[in-house]
């Protein structure tokens, strides 16, 4: 099948890559926005354009299960989730990433009941960050297609052997349509070869996968990290790679958008980021230095890249779509911590914003940057700020 | 009896060299996982083979392939179903660390 542009949803363009990666197994269970996804893969395998095996399971955490009892006699794996579903598979996701199985999942960003909410932001998929997966956040469709066929080179390298969770915004980007670029299917096929492991079960060399053991594990899961800051720098090689057989690059871990030279920089996660850097573009043709951060995966975290961030600016504002009640919001705190390693120490403001799909505003992105670049200046303010509220408060 | 061949575990000297996800079967870290207290013994005077135990035995330790009833010391828990389903009261439950101790 040769290359070809379509113009397709975000859900779709996931479909599409799952088609192309070839994974033995899917087991999904449909929950609204990331339906579509799951619908289109069944009509797939149904038309004979995906060979796979396709497991209608009753519930999300029997989904995840299917998916670990798949992977344990060495098949590649997909699955689809969000929201309420992501909570409801959380007791399995570390079942998982402690057996080291490279499932790749996607989840369509959707807020957590209750007030209960169809609208995204990323309060479902940043409260299983401690899960040992990795979570990477796409900016449009074209990136969530690509993530999905770098997501299992990423998850399957023998260096890395951990499950991954690629984040789309729920109907921001899984439901509206845009131009993505199909490569040949060869292409795909060289670029992720057939899923071979020795981590499966074996008649011939019987292995136990989930196993027992109190005297080693806190072995198990220093193993398990070692690996995991490993994959930092596969995550970079593998998008080196995807660039050079299809012409589009990603920035590895994080992309850094017109940072040199500026004074007051955002960090972004998913489909917000487009916003962000529309406003940087008029915002620099009136002069004002300011850049943007897209943080593309959050665990791995991309430590270095922050220090060296931290050590360029004098103002970082961390836009995050979910609030840790009590404290913060979450990708802030994980700022934070990597900044305070650096040897300057830029202001630092948490932008909270977009909760249960609230719209975060490029008149909203304004406000936040000529702020910024006031702390940037010395001026102090508050330290965690409420973007686009209706009603007045005294937080 | 068929049993996996038990390989006695050593631990990997650094942690680099830990498994990645799946380990292999037959590695026995310790026997009985240290759980037994009191273990099964048979006394093979009373026992009239009606392999009720045989078929009870949650670990499926006790081998019948024998002229009598043998009970695999490295994977009895110790938990007593034998010697409560045994009506003819041939097993005994004796507290582990005396005389008799088979583990």
């Amino acid at each position: 099948m040769p290359g070809k542009k379509i113009f397709i949803s975000g859900d779709e363009a996931v479909a599409e890559a799952v088609r192309m990666a070839r994974p033995h197994v899917i087991s999904a269970y449909p929950i609204t926005p990331q339906t579509v996804t799951v619908e289109r893969i069944s009509d797939f395998v149904e038309d004979g354009s995906l060979k796979s095996e396709y497991l209608h399971v009753e519930s999300e955490h029997s989904a995840m299960s299917a998916a670990i009892g798949a992977a344990a006699v060495g098949a590649r794996t997909f699955t689809a989730t969000s929201s309420q579903g992501l909570l409801y598979m959380a007791e399995t996701l570390p079942y998982a990433s402690g057996a080291r199985f490279p499932i790749v999942m996607m989840n369509a960003n959707r807020t957590v009941a209750t007030p209960w909410a169809l609208l995204s932001d990323h309060r479902d998929s940043l409260s299983q960050l401690d899960s040992g997966w990795m979570q990477v956040y796409c900016e449009d469709a074209q990136e969530a297609f690509d993530m999905i066929l770098q997501a299992y080179r990423i998850a399957e390298d023998p260096r890395v052997m951990s499950p991954v969770m690629v984040n789309l915004d729920g109907f921001i980007l899984t439901h509206t349509y845009e131009m993505v670029d199909l490569p040949d299917q060869e292409e795909v096929d060289a670029f992720l070869p057939p899923y071979r492991t020795e981590n499966r079960m074996d008649l011939e060399e019987p292995r136990t996968v989930c196993y027992a053991s109190l005297d080693e594990y806190m072995e198990f899961h220093m193993k398990q990290e070692f690996d995991m800051r490993k994959a930092r720098a596969v995550i970079a090689e593998v998008d080196r790679d995807f660039g050079i057989r299809f012409g589009r690059q990603y920035g590895g871990l994080l992309e850094k958008y017109r940072c040199e030279d500026a004074d007051a920089v955002i960090f972004t996660l998913g489909s917000v980021t487009g916003t962000v850097r529309s406003v940087i573009d008029s915002m620099r043709g009136n002069g004002y230095r300011v850049g943007l951060v897209k943080m593309r995966f959050v665990r791995p975290f991309p430590e270095d890249e922050v220090v060296d961030i931290a050590e360029k600016v004098k103002a970082i504002g961390v836009l995050d779509r979910d609030l840790s009640i009590g404290y913060e919001g979450i990708v802030f705190s994980n700022v934070s911590s990597s900044v305070l390693r650096a040897c300057s120490a830029p202001a630092m403001v948490n932008y909270i914003g977009g909760l249960g799909g609230r719209n975060i505003s490029k008149d909203n992105i304004q406000e936040m940057f000529l702020e910024l670049l006031r702390a940037a200046d010395g001026e102090k303010g508050k330290r965690v700020r409420f973007v686009n509220v209706g009603s007045e408060y005294d937080g | 009896m068929d049993r996996p061949k038990i390989v006695r575990y050593e631990k990997p000297g650094k942690v680099e060299n830990y498994p990645c996800g799946a380990i292999r079967v037959g590695t026995l870290v310790q026997d009985n996982a240290g759980w037994r207290i009191l273990k099964p013994v048979i006394d093979h005077g009373k026992c009239v083979m009606c392999l009720r135990c045989f078929l009870l035995c949650p670990d499926g330790v006790i081998d019948k392939s024998g002229k009598i009833l043998e009970i695999d010391y490295r994977f009895c828990k110790g938990c007593g179903i034998c010697a409560r389903e045994c009506k003819v009261e041939a097993i005994e439950m004796v507290r582990e660390g005396g005389d008799e101790d088979a583990g």
